[in-house]
């Protein structure tokens, strides 16, 4: 059995949405160098859409993965649909990762939230209650 | 392409190393343990196996070789022999190195719990360690010191013959982890002064599952495995014979060519280290000169090991890293970390294992790859990007 299954690696040879945003309405980053993996999420907010998502990503295949599947399940959602998205959702469509590499879906869970809590910050609109008490995992 | 660069995790068999397997499994069936014909020959090709061994490690008598399943199994025997056989002497305290492989780590952890007292020695930045250290650990109640010969994931070489002569001047067992030497070095057990040496077959081309303890005549090896007399009744379980006779027949094809094979890996080794070189901000790990003849062991600053080892294995390269995520765990390399390297560059780590087989046109395939596949994940990587920016400090210079 291969390490990783067949939509993960696809996600990691073609990452979609890589990238920067230029003057992005949100951007999150989660992760440090010590752990081994940072993510950052570039959004474009217009009404309550997310036009556009970009990310860039320091991390193993599944964390490459990951954001790339976590972008491609954002884009073009609304900003109520983007703050449900689940770690759990990111491995369900990339019909699983193993155990030691589901980190890497909450790492874009995570990072979502963080752009979306910046776009809140930056806009001015009134953040949800699920973002006030975000805290992102310590790895 | 297809390249295969894992020589430090398995090699293939050779085809000597086949040849005999195959050979065996027909030809010496017998259980050496029987009287009839069938096991007697069988004996009699196990005990020419043994006396094969013994010469090319240069063990003083072939009762010294103990065939094994393999290396972790040698070293487990040995740190166990040596622990719990000097115990009852009011010796509790042992010596190796942090960097050493699990199979000898884990093992000390285990002789920790039962109250035996380790000392964890880091090498210096090059990966060696300085024998003065090891002499400033020994105590009096010391029973063991216990120091690879070369490091499996850098490739450093220990200062055995000098440990060796410390450890005789001082009265101390000195057991070495040869598994990744054995073949590929000279090795001396009589000159070097090693008491004992555990190797493993399938690092010389030999088959998998099988591996030698030599342990010198006057040491009491203590029994992991009981059931039977078989190894002077020091390890029971039937004699796999064919591994056994597989096992040295690989080696006495690799010592028998041994200066020709080490020039041409190490030609190979220096050519991919020379490329690699050229690549920004990386860094080998690993003292450049007294390293294995085919390891290269490369930190690329700003990427993630086992995104760059997947992107090579897309275009047929077979490598290993060190970073947290080819492991078990989530922390990187214990070996890069112990000799000082920062995490963030252990992370970044990749590891070339050469071998004979390889050729220079690969070498220069993975130069090739190993660049392309460096850029692509800089690019996508954001810790790339504020080190580009100055908005982090690089660890190495450019």
């Amino acid at each position: 059995m291969a390490l990783y299954t067949e939509k993960v690696m696809d996600h990691f040879e073609n990452p979609r949405n890589v990238g920067v945003i230029e003057n992005a309405d949100g951007i999150g980053e989660i992760g440090n160098p010590i752990c081994g993996d940072i993510m950052k999420m570039y959004i474009k907010v217009e009404g309550d859409v997310i036009t556009d998502i970009k990310f860039k990503t320091f991390g193993c295949g599944s964390a490459i993965a990951s954001s790339s599947m976590a972008t491609e399940l954002i884009k073009g959602s609304t900003l109520d649909e983007a703050l449900e998205l689940t770690n759990k959702a990111v491995v369900e469509a990339l019909d699983g990762l193993p155990a030691r590499k589901v980190h890497c879906s909450v790492l874009a869970e995570e990072a979502i939230k963080a752009a979306l809590i910046d776009y809140y910050n930056k806009s001015g609109r009134e953040m949800p209650e699920k973002l006030k008490n975000f805290k992102p995992h310590e790895e | 392409m297809k390249v295969y660069a894992d020589n430090a995790a398995t090699t293939y068999l050779s085809e000597t190393a086949r040849t005999v397997l195959i050979d065996a499994l027909d030809k010496y069936n017998g259980n050496p343990n029987s009287l009839h014909s069938d096991g007697q020959l069988a004996k009699e090709k196990l005990e020419e196996a043994r006396q094969t061994v013994a010469k090319y490690i240069n063990a003083k008598n072939a009762n010294e070789i103990y065939f094994t399943s393999g290396g972790s199994e040698a070293d487990n025997q040995a740190l166990i022999s040596a622990a719990k056989g000097l115990k009852d002497k009011g010796k509790k305290h042992l010596i190796t190195l942090s960097i050493e492989h699990h199979a000898i780590l884990h093992t000390m952890a285990t002789l920790e719990k039962e109250g035996f007292e380790v000392t964890y020695l880091n090498p210096k930045s090059n990966g060696i360690v300085d024998v003065e250290d090891v002499r400033n650990a020994l105590r009096e109640d010391t029973a063991l010191v216990s120091v690879m010969f070369a490091n499996n994931e850098m490739g450093a070489i220990q200062p055995i013959p000098e440990i060796g002569a410390l450890c005789k001047e001082k009265g101390v067992l000195f057991h070495t982890d040869a598994v990744q030497a054995t073949a590929h070095l000279p090795i001396d057990v009589q000159a070097m002064n090693i008491d004992m040496l555990s190797l493993s077959a399938h690092k010389f081309h030999g088959p998998k599952g099988v591996g030698v303890l030599y342990a010198r005549n006057g040491i009491r090896l203590i029994n992991i495995i009981e059931g039977g007399a078989q190894e002077r009744g020091k390890r029971a379980g039937t004699i796999n014979v064919p591994g056994i006779l597989s096992l040295a027949a690989a080696l006495k094809e690799a010592c028998d060519n041994m200066e020709e094979n080490m020039n041409k890996v190490k030609a190979l080794r220096d050519r991919l280290i020379n490329g690699l070189k050229e690549i920004p901000y990386s860094k080998l790990n690993g003292d450049p000169v007294k390293r294995l003849p085919g390891n290269v062991n490369y930190s690329f600053e700003g990427v993630e090991g086992e995104s760059l080892l997947l992107g090579l294995d897309r275009e047929g390269i077979c490598c290993s890293s060190g970073s947290a995520c080819t492991s078990e765990s989530l922390d990187p390399s214990h070996v890069l970390t112990g000799m000082g390297l920062p995490i963030e560059l252990a992370h970044g780590s990749l590891r070339f294992s050469l071998d004979i087989n390889n050729t220079e046109e690969e070498i220069d395939y993975i130069i090739e790859k190993v660049n392309q596949v460096v850029d692509r994940y800089r690019e996508m990587s954001p810790l790339w990007e504020d080190l580009k920016t100055g908005k982090r400090q690089h660890y190495l210079p450019e």
